[in-house]
């Protein structure tokens, strides 16, 4: 059974090296940073798309952190116990069971509108949606990752150092920082990367709220408010139409990318979790 | 010899490398009780688990030399059928948390797939509990989970479990150090009935306990058996320096 | 020195405020969605709604039965595929913790967790949907069970290592054979857990809609046929909601919240169970 993972993991990545060769071997490695997509042309560039999946990653996390740690900390240390930590608990963990598939529906009918009058306020472009509406429905999608793991390891930092701390007479907020923080750091930094993991490879909600252009927007604020394209969402909406072979190949490498980029944060993560744990 | 049941001959126990039990020699009577004593990490568990055969089982362990049940080495036997003719019971009471109390004792024929008709489980049930002195207090909660019971319940049910497969030998690890006194009184009271049917091996730290209820006692130090002998004897005048240093206090 | 002190204090309890109103904050677009959800979904379900296929556009009423059905079956497969495989796999993985074997398995249930859904349902377009020739429903329980995997292995395996070895050691000293004592003691005493891991990575995958899209796709009909397309919850609820027309939009919200009481119930079940084992999966 072991050896059936095993031939599960060797086989995903040689039927995507395989699908993709057509591709890897007439666009070369020039594909990762062609600036244009025209199936039509049969010019084949990710640029846009991995630009795109990383402007929405980033713009998640930057947004989901805060929420992320102050969870963990009010959870891991304020208040581990009783009845208002565990509704806050059953939240997240929630949050995390809702399908993608639902706020993306969600996101389309209530954010999309909001986001077109904060826009139309802004005077910008009023797309609805676009980076921006993606990004904060995939923050809240991976709030609760980065969450549950700091909680545990906020949680693993031993007492009595704390209470050495307390007894020196720091205050909660002094030894938060100076004790919980930088014990708890490396894991922190590993929960955050596994957020990253999830919101590279999110497929359904950003495929609905992004906007779907294969165009790169020149402008900033276009680029972070105007309609983009992940990775996750080009291959979600092309593949089945994708009609000739360098076309779907083109598709299937962005998959290989994904696949190695989401699997390399995926192990670091668990890796530098393990040697937390350990210790 | 033919009052004789276990018999070690130059036999031996490695973790890997390490030497854990060196060239014992020792021969055990029917129905008697024998306590194992000596410092911590000499080797007792290592040996018990070695006459019924647990010891292999963990990754990296090896033995020489022979173990002979009834005349027959153990390790020539099939070691599911050694383990199921030889009693044990443990440090922890580890009853079955799944099971009921009526089925933890009879686990050793459900585990095994052994059919047994309602009628013989019934008796076995109640013989096995009544030899392991729990009958009465059970007697009325049979079908209740056997992680109910306190710690001494729960040992003897355990002993009930091992009872349970007619075996001729019951080897005991330090069976009533997690166990409060009472229940420690309680499950000592049970060796002496239990001498009448079977053989006894009991590694214990408690020289009281071992002085109360052994006939004989080995002395096990660093590896090797360094002193058998009538416990008696052994507690009054020791043979061997070591034995003397180790009951005097100096060492434990 | 005193007013040092106060100023400390102070800090302390702004920091805290802080904390404590973005902890809370994050209950806000939970209850805002449920609720929209709710409000949206409950008024569309009635038995119509759960026995008809969905209605052409412009014309009223339809329901999501083919959807059901879909996802019952395809969820069904996959859970006859996954849950055998991934309990005998983490009973590996737990039993023997050090064998190399054991640390590249676990390496893939590793990898397996963090593989993208879509990448998923491509890699399964492939492997059946090509050979067999055309969307079917047993490429979309592949895909499903796929993601399954590492789920349950994860769950059975963190179960499995809580339990004493004095359990196993005492079913071992009673001459039981050792994969009786595994399918007998180990697994029976570890039920609640590995139960748990199965309802949680069905609540995972029943709400995936990825990994179908290249697989079952969809069917407007009603269909059994596991060797045809098939329609499921969450296809129905992308299709439906991204269309142009209201009334298949108010199918969606109907479907939707469907979908959202089963992950729901699929959730508290799980709680329940892993209340006795404090298993993290
Ligand atoms: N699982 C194991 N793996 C490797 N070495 C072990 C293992 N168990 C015991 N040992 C080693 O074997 C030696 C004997 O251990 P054993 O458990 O037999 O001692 P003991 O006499 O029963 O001690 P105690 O009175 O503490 O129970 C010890 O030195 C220990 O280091
Ligand atoms: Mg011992």
């Amino acid at each position: 059974m072991s050896v059936l993972l095993l031939l599960i993991i060797l086989g995903v990545l040689t039927t995507l090296i395989m699908e993709s060769m057509p591709s890897i071997k007439s666009l070369g490695i020039g594909y990762l940073w062609g600036k244009v997509w025209d199936p039509v042309q049969n010019i084949y560039g990710a640029y846009p798309f991995l630009i795109g999946t990383l402007l929405t990653s980033f713009i998640a996390l930057i947004i989901s952190v805060p929420f992320s740690f102050a969870i963990a900390i009010y959870l891991g240390e304020y208040n581990p116990k009783g009845w208002l930590s565990d509704l806050l608990k059953n939240t997240v963990e929630l949050i995390a069971a809702v399908p993608s598939i639902i706020y993306g529906f969600w996101g389309l009918f209530v954010l999309v509108p909001l986001v077109r009058t904060l826009e139309m306020k802004l005077n910008i472009l009023p797309y609805g949606v676009g980076v921006f509406t993606a990004s904060i429905v995939l923050a809240v999608m991976i709030i609760p990752y980065g969450a549950s793991l700091g909680i545990t390891l906020i949680r693993m930092v031993p007492s009595p150092l704390k209470e050495g701390a307390y007894a020196l007479g720091a205050t909660r907020w002094e030894v938060i920082r100076s004790v919980i923080m930088p014990y708890t750091r490396s894991g922190l930094f590993a929960g955050v990367l596994l957020s990253l993991g999830r919101a590279l490879g999110e497929t359904m909600a950003v495929t609905m709220l992004i906007g779907n252009t294969t165009a790169l927007a020149s402008v900033f604020k276009d680029v972070i408010f105007g309609p983009g394209n992940t990775m996750a969402s080009v291959i979600a909406n092309e593949f089945a139409e994708a009609d000739h072979t360098l076309y779907v190949s083109a598709l299937i490498e962005l998959g290989l990318v994904l696949f190695f980029v989401t699997v390399v944060i995926n192990l670091i993560g668990k890796r530098i979790i393990t040697r937390f744990t350990n210790n | 010899m033919e009052n004789t049941i276990v018999k070690a001959e130059n036999y031996n126990s490695y973790f890997g490398d390490n030497h854990v039990v060196k060239d014992v020699n020792i021969s055990i009577n029917k129905n008697e009780v024998i306590a194992v004593m000596g410092p911590s990490g000499c080797g007792k568990t290592t040996f018990l688990r070695g006459i019924n055969r647990m010891h292999e089982l963990i990754p990296g362990a090896t033995s020489k030399g022979k173990i002979l049940l009834d005349g027959e080495n153990v390790y020539d036997m099939n070691a599911i059928y050694v383990r199921a003719k030889i009693g044990m019971v443990f440090q922890r009471p580890n009853p079955f948390p799944n099971l009921s109390i009526y089925e933890n004792v009879i686990a050793g024929y459900l585990l095994n797939g052994i059919k047994v008709s309602k009628a013989d489980k019934d008796v076995i049930v109640e013989r096995s509990l009544t030899s392991a002195a729990l009958w009465k207090e059970v007697k009325d909660s049979l079908h209740k989970k056997g992680t109910f019971l306190s710690g001494g319940q729960q040992q003897r049910l355990c002993i009930a479990r091992a009872i349970a497969m007619q075996p001729e030998l019951i080897l005991f690890d330090e069976p009533t150090s997690a166990l409060d006194p009472i229940s420690t009184s309680s499950v000592e009271a049970l060796f002496h009935e239990l001498k009448a049917n079977y053989t006894l091996i009991i590694v214990t730290h408690n020289m009281q306990q071992a002085a109360r209820v052994s006939d004989r006692t080995a002395f096990f130090y660093m590896g090797e058996l360094v002193e058998f002998d009538d416990t008696k004897q052994m507690f009054t005048n020791p043979a061997d320096q070591r034995t003397q240093n180790y009951i005097t206090g100096r060492f434990s | 020195m005193e007013a040092k002190i106060g100023t400390r204090n102070i800090k302390s309890m702004i920091f805290k405020g802080i904390i404590v109103f973005f902890a809370f904050l994050i209950t806000l677009p939970l209850i805002v969605i449920l609720l929209y959800i709710i409000k949206q979904g409950i008024t569309q379900v009635n038995w119509h709604f759960l026995t008809n296929v969905p209605a052409p556009p412009g014309e009223k009423g339809g329901g999501i039965v083919n959807a059901l059905t879909g996802s019952f079956i395809m969820v069904l497969m996959a859970s006859i595929v996954a849950v055998p495989v991934g309990i005998l796999a983490g009973i590996y993985l737990s039993e023997n913790p050090r064998t190399k074997l054991a640390y590249y398995s676990g390496l893939c249930v590793d990898i397996l967790q963090g593989v993208p859904s879509i990448v998923v349902g491509i890699v399964v377009y492939f492997w059946v949907v090509k050979p067999l020739g055309g969307f079917s429903a047993i490429a979309g329980s592949i895909a499903l069970a796929i993601m399954m995997l590492p789920i349950i292995i994860r769950s059975t395996e963190q179960t499995l290592k809580l339990l004493p070895d004095s359990l196993k050691e005492a079913a071992l000293s009673l001459g039981v054979p050792y994969h009786r004592v595994i399918l007998k003691v180990i697994v029976p005493c570890g039920f609640a857990g590995i139960l748990s891991g199965i309802t949680l990575s069905i609540a995972r995958i029943i709400g995936e809609t990825a990994p179908l899209l290249f697989t079952a796709l969809g069917n407007n009909f009603f269909s059994l046929k596991i060797t045809g397309q098939m329609e499921s919850l969450p296809h129905v609820i992308f299709t439906y909601a991204t269309s142009p027309y209201d009334d298949w939009h108010d199918l969606a919200w109907g479907a939707s919240f469907i979908l959202l009481m089963f992950v729901l119930t699929l959730n508290i079940v799980t709680k329940l169970l892993t209340r006795k084992w404090k298993i993290q999966l």
